[in-house]
């Protein structure tokens, strides 16, 4: 694998991290629990679009082939993404979508806080401006899991669930692979192992305000990054990628 | 026209009159979008800078800009855009806080975001209504992606806040 190669994947990981998380909590439109948090989670599914986009844009940039952000999206199938599989998950209740979101968001801030600095500009410049809008993300989430887990006995068993239901996706995260490993040397992309220590000080913190407990089990899903995905994506993309395919020419 | 005679300054003072289409009392300069006007090989080129990244205002004001140019007859531009240095509430200039404030929309309060957002303390806003500090945050998220939603506990009003970015 030469660098152009990893640069590539690395791209599609992040933009389809972005792109499916953004997309699962858009199903979440017109049907949050009040006004405020629907529109609440739906900023955030645009900020994640949005972010996904200007991934997108510069993995076609990277690939030379001129696909764009909408060819990545509309035109590949499951086991071409490279998302983390925790981002394909359901929603669940309104616990389970805010712990998910909670652990991706963590990671997510420090993963963008890192890249910031990458020595490739175009990585460092989509970093720099999504980390502005993650750090409201990762506020938000942190907080409903507090509320929610240090709330009533029914809440906080119901985070309880979502911290044990979604734990074994966590892992897969902090797994360097050759992309990670190259772009790592290359002092283009981030020190897992450096995120995977921040990670787990913030979500420690927050889970013991939250009065929950951390799941004893060692044993993690993976996969995701290599396109091995869960059967909920399959089901995302059918949705997500009906129209362009019935309408291959559709414009707006 | 003659092209010759288009300065910078000249199609900074056309671009005055394109305003945030969600914000209409808001310039793409007060609101800190508009980059650069610069000649490359006779080419006039706008560099503007998007202030989230999902901002689906984005797309209206690179079709504001174009439209704008083309009545006063300049044809030969075109549209950057850049991320870097990344858009945030700093960019806005005082005016643009000043308008926002009389249009009912309470301006951003702090230079940058809070560098402890993860576990940050809320500000005090001023009611753009009553002018009050008697306020509290109703949810981080507003009718725009760059705004939070605020009430007033004197006059009643919910209001937006233009968030620190």
């Amino acid at each position: 694998m030469n660098i152009q190669e990893a640069l590539l994947e690395y791209c599609l990981r992040l933009g389809d991290n972005s792109l499916i998380i953004g997309h699962r909590m858009s199903e979440w439109c017109g049907h949050g629990p009040i006004l405020e948090q629907d529109i609440a989670l739906i900023n955030i599914a645009l900020d994640h679009i949005g972010q996904a986009r200007n991934w997108l844009t510069l993995a076609g940039e990277i690939e030379g082939k001129g696909r764009t952000e909408d060819d990545f999206a509309y035109k590949r199938d499951a086991h071409q993404f490279r998302n983390l599989l925790i981002t394909e998950q359901p929603n669940g209740n309104w616990g389970d979508t805010l712990m998910r979101g909670f652990l991706f968001d963590t990671f997510n801030f420090y993963l963008h806080q890192i890249l910031q600095h990458s020595k490739h500009e175009g990585i460092a410049a989509i970093a720099e401006k999504s980390l502005k809008e993650i750090n409201y993300h990762v506020k938000y989430s942190s907080e409903w899991v507090i509320r929610l887990g240090d709330g009533t006995e029914v809440s906080h068993q119901k985070m309880q669930d979502a911290l044990d239901n979604l734990w074994m996706f966590t892992g897969e995260m902090f797994e360097a692979d050759e992309v990670d490993q190259l772009l790592l040397e290359e002092s283009i992309g981030a020190d897992l192992q450096q995120i995977k220590e921040a990670w787990n000080d913030h979500v420690r913190e927050v889970i013991d305000e939250a009065t929950l407990k951390i799941p004893e089990s060692n044993w993690f899903q993976k996969g995701g990054k290599q396109g091995r995905h869960t059967e909920y994506l399959g089901y995302i993309l059918a949705e997500m990628q009906f129209l362009p395919r019935a309408y291959p020419d559709a414009v707006w | 026209m003659n092209h010759n005679m288009v300065t910078a300054e000249q199609i900074r003072e056309w671009l005055a009159e394109v305003t945030d289409p969600e914000i209409p009392v808001l310039t793409l300069e007060d609101l800190g979008v508009l980059r650069n006007i610069q000649e490359v090989n006779g080419t006039w080129v706008i560099t503007i800078t998007p202030t989230y990244s999902g901002c689906p205002a984005m797309k209206t004001m690179e079709e504001d800009i174009s439209v704008t140019l083309k009545k006063h007859g300049l044809d030969n531009f075109k549209i950057e855009t850049i991320l870097k240095p990344s858009w945030t509430t700093d960019w806005m200039s005082e005016a643009g806080k000043k308008k926002l404030f009389e249009y009912g929309i309470a301006p951003p309060v702090k230079p940058t975001a809070n560098k402890k957002v993860l576990m940050g303390i809320s500000e005090t806003i001023i009611c753009p209504r009553c002018k009050s500090s008697n306020t509290r945050m109703l949810s981080q998220f507003g009718s725009t992606a760059c705004k939070a939603l605020y009430v007033c506990d004197d006059c009643k009003e919910p209001f937006d806040y233009f968030k620190c970015l």
